[in-house]
């Protein structure tokens, strides 16, 4: 007959198992990962950025492409580093993002509370259902020649392009969220007595926000190239009409850095709405765990 | 080395399935989490043997090792006597949640023929054995429904259709019934006695549900809390067939729940205390 | 006000609002009576002329297929890369600096260097464009999707010892599909947008090279005509997608609604 059971010091209490062995199939949130990189995680990425780079040099170098399309990395870096030391970039760089962040801010403006009243109101919903259904499609790009023969190559135009571009996916994004309430929290309200100001104050717009948040992520993007068309394509003041003037000139190296310029500008507004809204993610009921 | 069996002759043949020692142990370091301590027992050929232990003890984990799909931090599995390092030819697995155990993209057939696509039968073999065990379920006219469309029970029964067209030599089941109702349960519980009397499989069957394990098998083995040990086997030495209404009520039946209840009860007794998570509403326990 | 007349009046309105928004444009350009803004009939008028068919084929094939076949690489090669990315954290790790960084690139900033590589500003410089940007909205999803294939199907067919390729073909690609979709459909709006930036910066053929050149030329009715066709065309593609998309998802919204 088998003895009796051992009792040893690390006996695991029987929620322990399920949480390991979760943990283990790796289908665990990343916030109950150890928040420490393990040396693994941050070597890879490193490595593979350094290869790549290292490629490019190569690839340059050797003539595989020619140096004058494709400028070493080296150089390339080179020149970004000399332009950034120069007044007219950071001039450039900040008609960029101010043409940016006053086209998302706009947008947001608008599409915020026009996406909410449109969620929560069945009938407006369905009303301007078709209007929207054509507009969305419109690519902003497309109103360039129109703004620049109305509003000229000056910051409006800018700024109505990234608006006009931003607006969309914001105000979609806020009418799922507005809609997406759950209805036995109304309800439950409404039992309560609870008026539907209260309501929309406490309960839908609470539960819009992680929605609204993924709609400024996706805008944020938006308006940032939009504003670097108009820029490239109307010659208003900014990174895009340094590409514009580097590209008349024949300046091949300057139009690599300033890509890459610009790529880092895209990702940091990228990271930083991205980061916005996982914590408008995580906090959401429905993202809440609940234990193990 | 001599096998470890416990409580069975060693007198009859090879048993099917052996498992000598088994533990599995989570990470590592002082965030180790040890599931299955040291669990050895033996199945015969055409057994049908349920695990039953407490709440959280590491069934799952248990069943996975035996499985092939974990890999055990120590001791073996012996399936005919050969180590197991992956899921063998001749296990087949139903889970509890079958409905993330079937493709929804695809009709019950098409999932009841998944696992025997890459083996070597003809179209004709393989649409036979796809009919024949719906049939043996009790389906015959969902062939062409997606699982979705189908009541729980029902799909409950297509993945042990699909286990079944599979042609295992062991069926091991965790915890298969514990997402239906309480008729649908009786209900499968008596499909699944039939399948073995009729296809002749051996099965290890994982519940928590003590009267299921007492109405089901020729042996019970109770674990300990985790880690998890070897506590019992019992040999449940009722008639058969067995029956919900007659088997359940001789009094064999009633001191066998008994027992294998006062076991479980002591082992929940003495487990570490446990930590009640009020958190976004459950308790967990 | 019962159910059945709130929905009569809710489709009055659906057809109301745009009829409404039409007239009010067509009132107040033959008011305004600016050159900018043509009245809504000389669009109409212009726009029959132009696209219904004279220079259907000048303009509008080359825009289609530019982005016809953009997005057709994309596709196909976001699946295809994305796949074993979504099932590799290794590789994944190595590859999501540069997709972070190039997912975040405004395309615009690329066109002249798109046109130095490439030495021509024809059909192969503007098709690389299109599909080198469009490739990250299917790339994103596909691994997303890929990622979110329910753990225990896997371990089902593995227990089961179906082979990778068929887990794959069978069990992976299915189950990504929703999220693979929702990802082409992003990127054929940015294929559109990313296919008029590219003819409008510089092309000899095209929807966006109308644009340029009517504006160039300040001729309003064609620079108008060719922003309602873009429009037009991004909305008939989107129909498209969304019908393909309902086909090939028939199985999902069933089963979304089944366990809900």
């Amino acid at each position: 007959m088998h003895q009796a059971m051992r009792y040893t010091s690390a006996m695991a209490a029987p929620g322990d198992v399920a949480t390991a062995a979760a943990a283990y199939d790796g289908a665990l949130a990343p916030r109950l990962r150890s928040r420490l990189p393990r040396l693994g995680t941050i070597a890879i990425p490193v490595l593979s950025i350094a290869a790549s780079l290292l490629l490019w040099e190569a690839v340059s170098r050797s003539g595989l492409i020619s140096e004058r399309d494709l400028p070493a990395m080296s150089t390339s870096f080179q020149e970004l580093w000399a332009m950034i030391k120069t007044e007219p970039f950071w001039a450039a760089f900040a008609h960029t993002v101010e043409g940016w962040a006053i086209g998302l801010s706009l947008a947001a403006v608008l599409a915020i509370p026009i996406g909410i009243l449109l969620g929560v109101n069945d009938f407006a919903a369905s009303a301007f259902r078709i209007p929207i259904e054509f507009l969305r499609p419109i690519p902003s790009a497309a109103l360039i020649p129109l703004l620049f023969l109305t509003l000229g190559t000056t910051l409006k135009s800018e700024v109505f392009l990234a608006t006009f571009g931003a607006f969309w996916p914001l105000l979609v994004q806020t009418m799922y969220g507005a809609r997406d309430v759950d209805p036995v929290a109304i309800d439950t309200a409404r039992s309560f007595g609870v008026g539907p100001r209260e309501r929309l104050l406490r309960i839908t717009l609470p539960s819009a926000v992680p929605y609204i948040a993924t709609g400024l992520r996706i805008s944020s993007t938006v308006a940032l190239i939009l504003a670097f068309t108009a820029e490239l394509f109307m010659g208003t003041p900014g990174l895009g009409q340094l590409v514009n003037q580097a590209q008349a000139y024949g300046l091949t190296e300057q139009l690599y850095a300033l890509a890459i310029a610009t790529g880092f500008l895209g990702v940091a507004i990228h990271i930083a709405f991205s980061a916005l809204e996982r914590r408008a993610l995580r906090w959401h009921p429905s993202q809440r765990s609940t234990g193990a | 080395m001599a096998p470890r069996l416990a409580g069975r002759d060693l007198v009859s043949a090879q048993p099917l399935l052996q498992i000598d020692g088994l533990g599995k142990t989570y990470g590592s370091g002082d965030k180790a989490v040890q599931a299955v301590g040291d669990v050895s027992f033996a199945i015969d050929d055409g057994e049908f043997m349920c695990v039953v232990g407490p709440s959280g003890c590491g069934k799952t984990t248990l069943l996975k090792c035996i499985g092939g799909l974990l890999r055990p931090t120590r001791g073996e599995v012996l399936l005919r006597g050969r180590r197991v390092t992956e899921p063998p030819e001749e296990m087949a697995l139903v889970f509890q949640e079958y409905s993330r155990s079937l493709m929804p993209w695809a009709s019950v057939r098409n999932n009841v023929l998944l696992p025997l696509r890459h083996k070597k039968l003809s179209r004709a073999e393989r649409n036979r054995l796809v009919e024949d065990s719906l049939a043996a379920v009790g389906l015959t006219r969902v062939l062409d429904r997606y699982p979705w469309q189908l009541s729980g029970g029902m799909q409950q029964r297509v993945a042990i259709a699909r286990a079944l067209a599979y042609q295992p030599a062991i069926l091991l089941m965790d915890e298969p019934f514990a997402s239906v109702d309480a008729q649908t349960r009786a209900d499968l519980e008596d499909l699944v006695l039939r399948v073995r009397d009729e296809y002749g499989i051996t099965i290890l069957f994982v519940t928590h549900d003590i009267d299921e394990s007492v109405y089901l098998s020729d042996r019970v083995v109770v674990l300990t809390h985790a880690p998890t040990e070897v506590k019992e086997v019992l040999p449940v030495d009722l008639p058969s067939p067995r029956d919900q209404i007659a088997t359940k009520e001789l009094p064999d039946f009633a001191s066998l729940r008994a027992h294998v209840y006062r076991l479980i009860k002591r082992e929940q007794a003495d487990a570490p205390p446990v930590e009640v998570a009020v958190d976004g509403g459950t308790l967990s326990a | 006000m019962s159910a059945r007349s709130y929905r009569l009046v809710k489709i009055g309105a659906e057809i109301a609002v745009p009829v409404a928004i039409l007239v009010a444009w067509q009132l107040w350009t033959a008011h305004a009576q600016s050159p900018r803004f043509p009245r809504l009939s000389t669009i109409l008028t212009t726009f029959q002329d132009m696209w219904l068919f004279s220079q259907f084929g000048t303009h509008v094939v080359p825009s289609l297929e530019r982005v016809g076949l953009g997005f057709a690489i994309a596709a196909v090669a976001g699946v295809a890369i994305g796949i074993p990315l979504g099932l590799s954290r290794v590789s994944r790790a190595a590859a999501m600096p540069h997709i972070e960084y190039w997912r975040a690139m405004p395309p615009p900033a690329l066109l002249p260097i798109s046109i130095v590589l490439v030495h021509s500003i024809g059909n192969e410089q503007k098709i690389a464009f299109i599909a080198f940007f469009c490739l990250f909205p299917v790339l994103l999803n596909t691994i997303d999707g890929v990622r979110g294939i329910d753990p225990t199907l896997i371990d089902t067919a593995r227990s089961y010892g179906v082979p990778r390729h068929e887990r794959i073909r069978r069990l992976v690609l299915p189950g990504a599909m929703p999220q693979i979709m929702a990802g082409m459909r992003t990127s054929l709006s940015l294929a559109v947008i990313t296919m008029v930036l590219a003819e409008y910066f510089s092309s000899t053929s095209g929807v966006g090279y109308v644009l340029l050149i009517s504006k160039n030329t300040y001729q309003l009715g064609p620079m108008w005509a060719a922003i309602v066709l873009i429009g037009v065309l991004g909305y008939l593609l989107n129909v498209l997608f969304i019908l393909a998309e309902r086909r090939l998802l028939a199985w999902h919204r069933g089963w979304r609604a089944a366990t809900s």
